[in-house]
């Protein structure tokens, strides 16, 4: 019998597709699949580093998504969330999925299968959350700028939304955890590293970057926001539920005055 | 901007204040796409980009165009006899906070209503104007709710669909007699009319639009209406017969209920500092909702013999206990439209549920994994494990048991209010 594989990835998801292939290609025993960065030495395996090749990505792409639209999906959304061991899980996902005759997409009594979309719902909701909570403060040359800290790697699934509704403006999204952002320049969105001096949360100590007239909306609004409040209807658990507490920094809303 | 910076606050303060007991919150529904390298897109569904204090969606700037009224109602902060300060927007002001709003990602658009000044026609004429600045100078695609007034002209109406996205008339007091004791100045027809003219529209746009494709959006995520509940002395069977009058005859896309939070010192109306009847209106949205998509009839939930929502339980659990000959239902076999009767079963359950009994039957440990509330589901159903033992289960014994074992939210205030009568 062969011994067992751990294959190591650059992090990336077509990485990680391409580590797929290399798996079925092989008919390998996989032990596990990591990424480089996070790599640790299996005592009984042995270890396959794996460069990412967009073609081979591409087929494995294609292969799942002709099996199921709603896995693809579902795979994709798990991957970002970067949770731990969430390589080897997505691996058996695959291994059931191209074994079936019939789409597992939704046979949520299957553990893998379940953890999947238990991962993808999560990492959906942290997109919609970032749709609704990034707060663009407008520089002064021209940019609406927005910090985010999320817990799951979501810039790649918000790009879409936020390039069809600002068509017009010039706007960059930055993940201060991951140290990459997305730039909007009236044209293509494009991924961007950059080094930020300080880190822009709503703070009321004015920044050199930002011109008066953005301290005034982020007032307006501010004040907005205190008024459509009902006081006797006050729910503030309820409240803390929808916008978690980890967010508030950010929200130009929740200014401490 | 800067030079009247402060002024723009102040009015605001008191434009917003006003407004905030319309709790229609909706930005969905609507399919304005932006194919023109413009601002905003609303094809997707509505996202709340904040939630107040209370607990509610923020996802539209909800303002008063302004709190100036020639009527005097007695249930709105706005009425004439009001001793409040007053305030006005110009068009061009509203434009301005709605656009920079928007860019900043605060707001999925406009939602903009107004008190009465001079005439139903002058106040709506300016509403009009906002959006229409809107769409045509501003290039905006965002959401546009604007609130018809009461007695505007039919022409008017017709030029406001044309630009917003959604209309919307306030019945606010579900009875005709009601109405009559707290909005003398008010006729019924008032209301209606505006609503049956954008009825109409919406029908004449749509099967022009299948003829001729460049035929503009008319209010493409059609018209809603509020109810003021616990203003005057309303049954809950009123209130939902009233309700779904509107769905069925208006075509309305959603019917509001809002606790009424007591704004005015007037004997015909409950005094200032009564609760907010907030779990009554929880239960109203849970009964719509059962309506439009659960397959319930109304008169199923509501009747004489049962004119008022039961405050423990919700209503579909309500419902099952009055219904027990229908339960138990086997899970692997029972179909969509009985699924969606069992308490315990959301709709998402239900399709879960049907989707996964394809592979193998269900037993209570997959049903547990699913999601479903087995703890109110289980004594309404059979599945593939027979720990359960369903013979003569009498509704108020499984009431029972399933108050005794559960910590609903309202649980609290619930027995608070009970105190009242104890
Ligand atoms: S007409 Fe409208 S704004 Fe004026 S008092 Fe009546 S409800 Fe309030």
């Amino acid at each position: 019998m062969n011994a067992t594989k751990t294959l190591i990835y650059d992090g990336s998801f077509n990485g990680f597709l391409t580590a797929i292939f290399v798996a079925f290609d092989e008919k390998s025993q996989i032990a596990d699949i990591q990424k480089n960065s996070a790599s640790q030495n299996g005592l009984f395996s042995e270890p396959e580093t794996i460069f990412t090749q967009m073609d081979k990505a591409k087929r494995v792409w294609n292969g799942i998504h002709k099996k199921s639209h709603n896995a693809i999906k579902d795979i994709y959304f798990a991957f970002l969330s970067e949770n731990k061991g969430i390589e080897l899980v997505l691996y058996r996902y695959i291994c059931k999925l191209f074994a079936a005759n019939t789409s597992i997409a939704s046979d949520y009594s299957d553990d893998i299968v379940l953890k999947t979309s238990q991962l993808a719902r999560s990492v959906g909701r942290e997109k919609h959350r970032m749709e609704a909570f990034v707060r663009f403060q407008l520089t002064k040359d021209e940019i609406y700028f927005a910090n985010i800290e999320p817990d799951f790697d979501v810039l790649p699934l918000i790009s879409k939304h936020f390039r069809s509704r600002y068509a017009d403006q010039q706007w960059l999204i930055y993940d201060i955890k991951r140290k990459y952002g997305i730039f909007y320049d009236l044209n293509q969105v494009e991924v961007v590293s950059l080094d930020l001096d300080e880190i822009h949360t709503n703070s009321l100590n004015k920044s050199a970057h930002f011109g008066d007239e953005e301290y005034n909306y982020q007032d307006l609004w501010n004040n907005y926001f205190k008024s459509t409040n009902i006081k006797s209807r006050i729910n503030l658990k309820l409240h803390k539920q929808h916008v978690p507490k980890r967010y508030w920094k950010y929200l130009s809303e929740k200014k401490v005055v | 901007m800067s030079l009247s910076f402060d002024r723009i606050k102040e009015k605001l303060n008191i434009l917003a204040d006003a407004a905030k007991y319309d709790v229609s919150c909706s930005s969905s529904g609507s399919v304005r796409k932006n194919n023109s390298k413009g601002l905003g897109d609303s094809s997707g569904m509505g996202i709340c980009h904040s939630y107040t204090e209370d607990g509610r969606c923020v996802s539209l700037l909800k303002i008063l165009l302004t709190n100036h009224c020639i009527f005097d109602c007695a249930y709105c902060v706005t009425r004439k006899s009001n001793d409040v300060q007053r305030a006005a927007f110009k068009i061009q002001e509203v434009v301005d906070l709605t656009i920079n709003f928007y860019r900043r990602n605060y707001i999925e658009g406009l939602f903009l209503s107004s008190g009465i000044f001079k005439s139903p026609d002058y106040t709506m004429e300016r509403l009009v104007a906002v959006a229409k600045k809107l769409r045509l100078e501003e290039n905006f695609n965002g959401y546009i709710h604007l609130k018809s007034i009461p007695g505007a002209s039919d022409e008017l109406m017709r030029e406001a669909g044309l630009y917003a996205d959604r209309l919307s008339v306030n019945i606010e007091i579900p009875t005709i007699s009601g109405l009559k004791l707290l909005a003398p100045d008010k006729k019924h027809e008032d209301f209606t009319k505006p609503m049956l003219k954008v009825k109409n529209e919406i029908i004449q746009y749509k099967s022009e639009k299948k003829i001729i494709k460049s035929t503009p959006k008319y209010a493409p995520a059609g018209q809603s209406t509020q109810m003021i509940v616990g203003a005057t002395g309303e049954s809950d069977k009123d209130i939902m017969y009233s309700a779904t009058h509107y769905y069925k005859n208006y075509n309305m896309k959603r019917v509001y209920y809002s606790g009424y939070v007591p704004v005015a010192e007037d004997n015909r109306l409950p005094a200032i500092g009564t609760q907010v009847p907030m779990l009554r209106e929880n239960r109203l949205y849970q009964t719509d909702w059962l309506l439009r998509f659960y397959g319930f009839g109304v008169q199923e939930l509501l009747n004489n013999d049962h004119p008022n929502l039961d405050m423990d339980v919700d209503p579909k659990l309500g419902w099952a206990l009055r219904n027990m000959q229908y339960f138990p239902v086997d899970i692997n076999k029972a179909d969509k439209s009985v699924l969606a009767r069992v308490p315990g079963l959301g709709m998402k359950s239900v399709h879960k549920i049907i989707n996964a009994r394809k592979f193998r039957n269900l037993n209570w440990e997959h049903l547990q994994k699913i999601g479903v509330a087995l703890n109110r589901a289980k004594y309404f159903i059979i599945c593939d494990s027979n720990k359960w033992d369903h013979s003569d289960m009498e509704g108020t014994k499984v009431k029972g048991l399933i108050l005794q074992n559960s910590v609903g939210k309202f649980r609290k205030e619930y027995s608070n209010q009970l105190q009242l009568f104890s």
